[in-house]
Formats: structure tokens, C-alpha cells, sequence
């Protein structure tokens, strides 16, 4: 299935990128990031350019000298290791989640436990650390999401289907980066339902009252 | 083509290469032409080493790595927060890593410095920020079986005109990039720090990394 990835259009932005390499992101973007990756060969190639600028600068900074024992006790924790057997590669994908979101869902789109949220969208919020929150999102092939801005960053990552907003239309594997500019209204293609991972740092601004009061409970 | 058997993995049985430090510089720079340089024979050398490792346990080969990159691992983690004992233990997990896993480097795709480094931010990542850390799922190709040596040597080189690149960078725009890197700060916590508006300090490092790449073509 994962021969779409040939028609992503709207990729991973260098802060981004660097970001991950460096270790710096809140863990929901770092699953946005590492399930776009899965799905994208440009930006894999590009991700190893970020980890090896990582590994060059490591290699620049004043060494800080071991504990004298360090290597003993390295070559004790490594006989007290059992030898581990070489893991598998992860088993690839028959469905629509790479394996990095598989593992949050514990399964593919079928595991996922939905709860509507109001104008036919549903959600599931996934488990990460609370600097940010990330969710999937299903969309309703024809139906628009509460028109919303961003109080931080907000990246959509397109699972299944497609939605188009203001600035573009965003089709599997595409991923929108959004920030406090961006005001919008995506809306759901015809055809497949559209199903996203999103994650943002801060919580969504409806600009309605009905959707910003429903926001109260739902936790988006 | 570059004769060595320090570098041709363990693919005949039944004798496994002897690991020479020496040995594999040498023969790195007869055979790799015009790139005659201490410093990719010096990458070229913790390729064999990590493979000696993989391939017999080669202790000695192990405790040269260590040498190099156990102290600037524990740089690494001691910029990112880490007290200088907690950054020993994890840098000594690290390297333990290191050790277990050495059959999953593939010198084609990564050099040892970069290999070293994703293992150690991981390991940042698991203890100082407490956080699981997604990781993209592997390409439906494995890694080639026998990898080819002007591959590896192609990848090795790369990767040391980037760190030569970096080296060469003005200075502020280098330090931008290590803060980035080790300092554990956000583009807007970096701006705090330095003084500078974010926009320049993006724009600093959008220009840095253009630097790197077109050093690096």
C-alpha cells in the first residue's frame, strides 16, 4: 500500500526536521514527523542530512573525560546484558498506518476507538507527554471541520483521502504545518472519508462559540 | 576498487577478518585516490571497528571507539541538561548499545559519528525528557547483505565534507546550529539567550544549513 508516497506535495519543514534529529520536539510531533517519514522518501533523505550534522557536531565539542572504571564497567554492562536477538524489521504495513502510529493505536484505522465530536467529525486522542497533544481525526468525505485558528504550530498529516482549505489542497502523506497566520476551514473531499493525524502545542481557537464551548469538553 | 580485508564484512567463513586499526587506514588511503585525508581514513577506521565488533567481539576495536566517542557523548548529554554522573551512566548505555546493535549499522547509509549520535539523542530523549520516541518504520529493502566499499566510502566522504563544512562555518552561525543541537532550546528560547529576533535567528540557521549543503555538492 505504501506506493503513495510518490505524489506528496507538502512535506516536513527544516525546523521541523531539525528538530527531530536534534531531539527537541514534544512527542506528538515527533510521531507526526516519524509516521510522514515512513510514508516519504524525500524526507527521509533528508532526515539522515539532519542526523549527521548532529553527529558532526558531536564529534566538534570538547570531549568531558569518562569515570576512570567507565570502560570496565561498560564491558560489565554488556555482559550482563543477555545478547538480545537481532529484532525484526517492523513488519511493514497492509494498511493505512505506518508503523509508528501503529504502535499508539495499537492497530491499524480498525483498532481505533472513535468518539464523535460534532458535525459527523470524530476523533482519538492519543497518549503522548503534555507539552503537545496529537489526535486522529475522521472527516466525513464532503464535510468541513469548525473553521479555527492556532494559538501555536498545528500539523495535519493525511492518512486517507484528502481535504482542501484556503491555501491548498492536501492529499495522503501530504502534511500541513499551520501557525498563528493561518485561519481556516478544511474541508473534507468527496469521495473517501479523509482520516488525519494532528497534532498542535496549543489548544485549537474556534472562531464560533458553539465549537469553542464544545471545545471545553472534548479536549481539543 | 579498495582492497581490504579489514573492511570486507565477515562474508567468508570460516576465518573472520583480523581487525587492524592501522591496517585498515592504510589500505583506506591507497585505495580511495584523490581523497588522501587523515580524517576519512580516521571514519573509515570506526567503520572496521564497529564492524570487528559486530563480527568477532573485538574488544580492543571496541575500547577505540570508546576512547574516541565515550567523552563526547558525555559532552553531548551534559549539554542537554544531564549531571556529569547521570551523563556516564547513559553515555556507558550508549556505548553498550553500541556494542549489542552493532549489526544494525549500515555504513552505506550513515557514518559511525552519525550512528553514535542517533543513539545517544534516543537515549537523551528516554531519560532527560522521559518520552517514548517514535521512529519512522524501516524501508521494505533491508540493508544490503554485502555492502559495497566505494558505497561506504561515498557515504564516509560525504559525511566528512559536511563536518568540514560545519567547521567552516562563521562562528556564530556554527553556534547557532550546536545550540539547536545540544542545548535542548527552541528557536524562541535560543532568541532569549542570544539576544537575537527569531526571525533572525531562523533565518541564520536556514542560511547555515544552505552553507552545509552547497559545501557538501
Amino acid at each position: 500500500m505504501m506506493n503513495m508516497m510518490t505524489n506528496i506535495k507538502h512535506h516536513l519543514t527544516e525546523p521541523l526536521l531539525m528538530g527531530y534529529a536534534a531531539g527537541t520536539l514534544p512527542e506528538a510531533f515527533n510521531l507526526v514527523v516519524a509516521t510522514h517519514i515512513s510514508m516519504c522518501d524525500t524526507c527521509r533523505a533528508a532526515l539522515a542530512e539532519y542526523d549527521a550534522v548532529g553527529g558532526e557536531v558531536m564529534l566538534e565539542v570538547p570531549p568531558v573525560n569518562m569515570a576512570d572504571d567507565a570502560l570496565a564497567s561498560t564491558m560489565a554492562l554488556i555482559d550482563g546484558t543477555a545478547q538480545s536477538a537481532p529484532e525484526k524489521p517492523s513488519p511493514r504495513s497492509n494498511g493505512i498506518f505506518p508503523a509508528p502510529l501503529r504502535a499508539y493505536v495499537n492497530g491499524d484505522a480498525d483498532a481505533v476507538k472513535w468518539r464523535k465530536i460534532g458535525g459527523g467529525v470524530s476523533q482519538m486522542i492519543l497518549p503522548t507527554s503534555k507539552d503537545a497533544s496529537v489526535r486522529l481525526l475522521h472527516i466525513p468525505a464532503g464535510t468541513a471541520v469548525p473553521d479555527h485558528g492556532h494559538r501555536g504550530t498545528e500539523l495535519t498529516l493525511v492518512l486517507q483521502g484528502a481535504f482542501v482549505d484556503e491555501t491548498d489542497r492536501f492529499g495522503t502523506g501530504d502534511v500541513e504545518v499551520a501557525n498563528e497566520d493561518l485561519n481556516h476551514k478544511p474541508i473534507a473531499e468527496d469521495g473517501l472519508d479523509c482520516i488525519c493525524l494532528a497534532a498542535t502545542d496549543a489548544p485549537l481557537r474556534f472562531n464560533s462559540l458553539l465549537p469553542r464551548i464544545a471545545q471545553r469538553f472534548v479536549g481539543i | 576498487m579498495i582492497e581490504t580485508y579489514a573492511f570486507t564484512k565477515a562474508g567468508a567463513p570460516p576465518s573472520p577478518p583480523v581487525y587492524d586499526k592501522d591496517e585498515a587506514k592504510k589500505s583506506c588511503i591507497a585505495g580511495a585516490g584523490k581523497v588522501k585525508t587523515k580524517q576519512l581514513a580516521n571514519r573509515m577506521a570506526w567503520v572496521a571497528q564497529v564492524h570487528a565488533v559486530r563480527d568477532d567481539k573485538n574488544k580492543t576495536a571496541f575500547a577505540e571507539l570508546f576512547a574516541h566517542f565515550a567523552p563526547r557523548v558525555k559532552s553531548f548529554l551534559m549539554k542537554s541538561g544531564a549531571s556529569p554522573d547521570l551523563a556516564d551512566e547513559c553515555t556507558q548505555e550508549v556505548m553498550a548499545t553500541l556494542w549489542n546493535k552493532a549489526h544494525m549499522f549500515d555504513p552505506t547509509k550513515a557514518s559511525v559519528s552519525t550512528w553514535i549520535f542517533t543513539i545517544a539523542r534516543n537515549r537523551k530523549i528516554d531519560i532527560l525528557r522521559k518520552q517514548r520516541r517514535p521512529e519512522p518504520e524501516d524501508l521494505p529493502w533491508g540493508p544490503e547483505p554485502e555492502p559495497d566499499q566505494t558505497e561506504i566510502l561515498a557515504l564516509q566522504q560525504e559525511t566528512e565534507q559536511l563536518g568540514g563544512a560545519l567547521a567552516t562555518l562563521p562562528p556564530e552561525q556554527r553556534k547557532l546550529i550546536e545550540k539547536a543541537y545540544f542545548g535542548d532550546l527552541s528557536h524562541s528560547e535560543i532568541a532569549a539567550e542570544t539576544g537575537l529576533p527569531l526571525g533572525t535567528i531562523k533565518s541564520r540557521i536556514r542560511l547555515a544549513l544552505e552553507r552545509l549543503r552547497h559545501a557538501m555538492k
